[in-house]
């Protein structure tokens, strides 16, 4: 079942564009990766979802309710940019974000206690955001993202600003919250986590959705049919094998055992190309080489880009 | 509605917590009366108690100079290098010496020795009192009667009274300078609070925490949690603020003004009996005041203030100002991003309260003029300016109709504002323009 269903959303600022009829699905209790490069229009629909700001055309659908007012407490954001009061203490900061939510004074207080001892920060409490490091900042805008206990959370790079053993620390509680039924939106430029994390993932470039789905089905729709292949022998044996079939794209030689990739031309398949070189050579290993996310962002993307020539990408983050 | 509460806390408690504010809202009232205490009291610190050996070589002022409890004169018959020995070695502070040859047309000195210097009152006293008495004695040299002189003094008082359409007279007790006064209160506390919306708006812009908490209110809610608490802030200041400077005040001017006021009172029942009796009053037995005529209009004036008239009017004009201006600055608050980068739009809110400013300074020596008048009603000027034109004739229907359009245009830039607000929070890294901020008020 879907948790949050956004039908054909556009919106303008003046003449800009920032989201064209965009159409996502996002079922309850999955991890959902938003990607996209800068200024494509993530954080337009985020705002959207969160009712900053309304979308000029379309609609989103809560639980299949029309998103109102009353959605503002079963939502967590934790934006991109983010930030605390500088001169106010830990605590009463969190005291009072958490009551905007909607939490009760008295539950508000239980719950921090819990998570202060849960990340080991108790003695912040009286602390003024100043005297915290970034890191330590961060835990902090975590906890009172998901303190009102939303069913669903919205991440806005995550990671940035947190050491490695922070990252996995937040990473493990990203799960945690997705075994207790929480649904979360995740918006990230870094790859590796998008396949470690999300279930499902669409990627917006340009104010448009141009790819949406699982991470393993979009992994296996943009193979390319190209292969890792291993093998000690004749070098001038194995080309000539291959012949027509394919292109040879890298070559290496260790040890006596070459290692080519080979993008095989779409008529031919792994088998026919094998039956093809066997005779040639003594194979060591053969794997099907399936683009990563990373790839796939980057093809996808400047695609796009190479349509609209003089167009500067940002893509590095 | 919870959350306004919320919001308003937060901006109160955020400022309580500052030092410097607490700082400011106990000091400022001490500072200020402190100054006008330490005036005050700089000119009346000639009520030192004075003892004054009179060394009177002409031999008339012999019982006619007149001691007052602060003034003691003895007469005496030493000369004047034993008068100033008697006065190094006993208790005396003052050697009056006056001259043979000042009586009788000869250019007249006196001569005070001191050890302390004498105030100018006491020396203004002196003075009087002896080019008194060397003119009675002329006159009677020339067989005048003092009294005759006396009785054809005539002081004219100019009283100024205003005639409304239906031809009633009315007593016209304009401010004045108090009004001109008030008027420039009321300025400095607008701007002061004004720009602390403008900056508990920026803060939130600059620290990145607004779109965490634009996900849980509105930014309506956040933005009228914010005036509201600035009010509410200034509202507390100003109680604060009044209390300590009542305390201050009542506890200076028993200290200084008692003899003052002493004084004041005898004047006046002085001026009832001159009044009653005309130029029949023997003059002798009333006292001279004319040195401190000017003190007692100023008293006068201030006994006269409708003083609950005034600080309604205050507290009204101050809030609908206040709400006013601050929903101005809480837009441009939004719109920049760092104070510099505020100037340009803050110089064009400051000028319309400036030129309130001046129309108010204007309006001090013409209440009535066309431009005060306008100014009054126009929202951008009226706190200031019907402030400084204030007084009890003041038609209740001008209140009225000031008071109404200036909070009905709260209302219309409280809109305004929110449009600006909305978009204006969330957006970073570009200068932002006139043009720019007129576009933002058109996104849905």
């Amino acid at each position: 079942m879907s948790l949050l269903q956004i039908n054909n959303v556009s919106k303008k600022y003046g003449n800009h564009v920032a989201l064209n009829n965009v159409s996502i699905n996002v079922s309850e209790k999955s991890v959902f990766g938003l990607l996209g490069p800068n200024g494509a229009g993530k954080t337009s629909l985020i705002r959207i979802i969160n009712q900053i700001t309304g979308p000029d055309t379309g609609e989103i659908l809560f639980k299949g309710e029309k998103l109102s007012q009353k959605h503002i407490s079963k939502i967590g954001y934790l934006p991109e940019e983010r930030g605390l009061y500088k001169k106010m203490p830990v605590g009463e900061q969190a005291m009072y974000l958490a009551q905007l939510k909607g939490l009760k004074k008295a539950e508000a207080k239980k719950r921090l206690t819990y998570w202060f001892e849960k990340f080991e920060m108790q003695t912040w409490w009286k602390k003024k955001i100043d005297e915290l490091s970034k890191g330590m900042q961060q835990k902090v805008q975590f906890i009172v993202t998901v303190l009102h206990e939303p069913e669903l959370i919205i991440l806005d790079e995550p990671f940035s600003g947190f050491d490695p053993v922070n990252a996995q620390l937040i990473k493990n509680e990203i799960l945690e919250l997705r075994k207790q039924g929480a649904t979360i939106i995740f918006s990230t430029h870094n790859m590796g986590s998008v396949e470690e994390l999300c279930d499902h993932i669409a990627l917006i470039n340009k104010s448009e959705k141009i790819l949406d789905g699982t991470v393993k089905d979009i992994r296996k729709q943009h193979r390319t049919n190209t292969y890792k292949v291993a093998f000690k022998g004749n070098v001038m044996g194995f080309t000539n094998a291959l012949w027509t079939g394919g292109e040879v794209i890298e070559k290496i030689t260790e040890d006596d055992i070459n290692y080519f990739t080979i993008k095989l031309n779409k008529a031919i398949t792994s088998s026919q190309m094998l039956q093809a070189v066997l005779p040639h050579c003594e194979l060591v290993s053969f794997n099907e080489i399936i683009p990563n996310m990373n790839d796939i962002f980057i093809s996808k993307v400047s695609t796009t880009l190479t349509n609209e020539t003089g167009t500067q990408s940002n893509l590095t983050e | 509605m919870s959350k306004i509460g919320l919001i308003i806390k937060r901006e109160i408690k955020s400022k309580l917590s500052n030092k410097t504010f607490l700082i400011m809202t106990f000091l400022a009232p001490i500072l200020i009366t402190g100054f006008f205490g330490f005036i005050i009291k700089m000119s009346m610190d000639d009520k030192t108690q004075q003892k004054v050996l009179v060394v009177d070589d002409t031999k008339h002022t012999t019982q006619l100079l007149q001691g007052n409890d602060y003034i003691t004169f003895v007469n005496t018959n030493l000369k004047l290098d034993e008068a100033i020995d008697k006065l190094v070695k006993e208790d005396y502070t003052c050697v009056l010496n006056i001259f043979e040859n000042t009586v009788g047309g000869g250019a007249g000195a006196v001569k005070l020795f001191y050890k302390k210097s004498p105030g100018l009152f006491f020396q203004e006293n002196i003075k009087n009192q002896l080019e008194k008495i060397f003119q009675e004695e002329k006159l009677k040299a020339n067989n005048i009667d003092p009294n005759i002189i006396n009785n054809t003094r005539e002081s004219i008082k100019l009283i100024t009274q205003k005639v409304d359409e239906n031809g009633f007279k009315k007593d016209d007790s304009n401010l004045g300078f108090l009004g001109f006064l008030v008027g420039a209160l009321m300025f400095m506390f607008i701007m002061l609070y004004g720009m602390m919306v403008f900056r508990s708006v920026m803060e939130e812009k600059t620290n990145r925490i607004i779109e965490v908490i634009v996900s849980s209110v509105k930014p309506f809610e956040l933005m009228m949690g914010k005036i509201i608490g600035v009010a509410l802030l200034g509202l507390i200041q100003f109680i604060i603020m009044g209390v300590i400077s009542i305390i201050l005040t009542t506890l200076l001017s028993t200290l200084f003004l008692k003899d003052i006021n002493k004084e004041f009172s005898k004047f006046n029942s002085q001026q009832e009996l001159v009044k009653k009796m005309g130029t029949n009053v023997n003059f002798n037995q009333l006292e001279d005041y004319q040195d401190k005529i000017e003190v007692f209009d100023l008293l006068k004036k201030i006994d006269a203030l409708p003083i609950q008239l005034i600080v309604i009017c205050f507290i009204l004009y101050f809030i609908g100002g206040y709400l006013f201006y601050s929903s101005l600055m809480a837009a441009i608050g939004s719109a920049v991003d760092s104070e510099a980068d505020s100037q340009q739009f803050i110089t064009p809110v400051m000028i319309p309260l400036m030129a309130g400013y001046f129309i108010a300074v204007k309006s001090m020596t013409n209440p009535d003029s066309a431009i005060a008048y306008w100014a009054s009603f126009i929202p951008f000027t009226s706190p200031i300016v019907m402030m400084s034109r204030l007084n009890v004739n003041t038609p209740v229907w001008e209140l009225l109709l000031s008071l109404g359009l200036l909070y009905a245009s709260f209302i219309f830039m409280a809109y305004i504002a929110a449009k600006i607000y909305r978009t204006g929070i969330l957006m970073y890294g570009k200068k932002v323009s006139w043009k720019e901020v007129g576009k933002w008020l058109f996104y849905k």
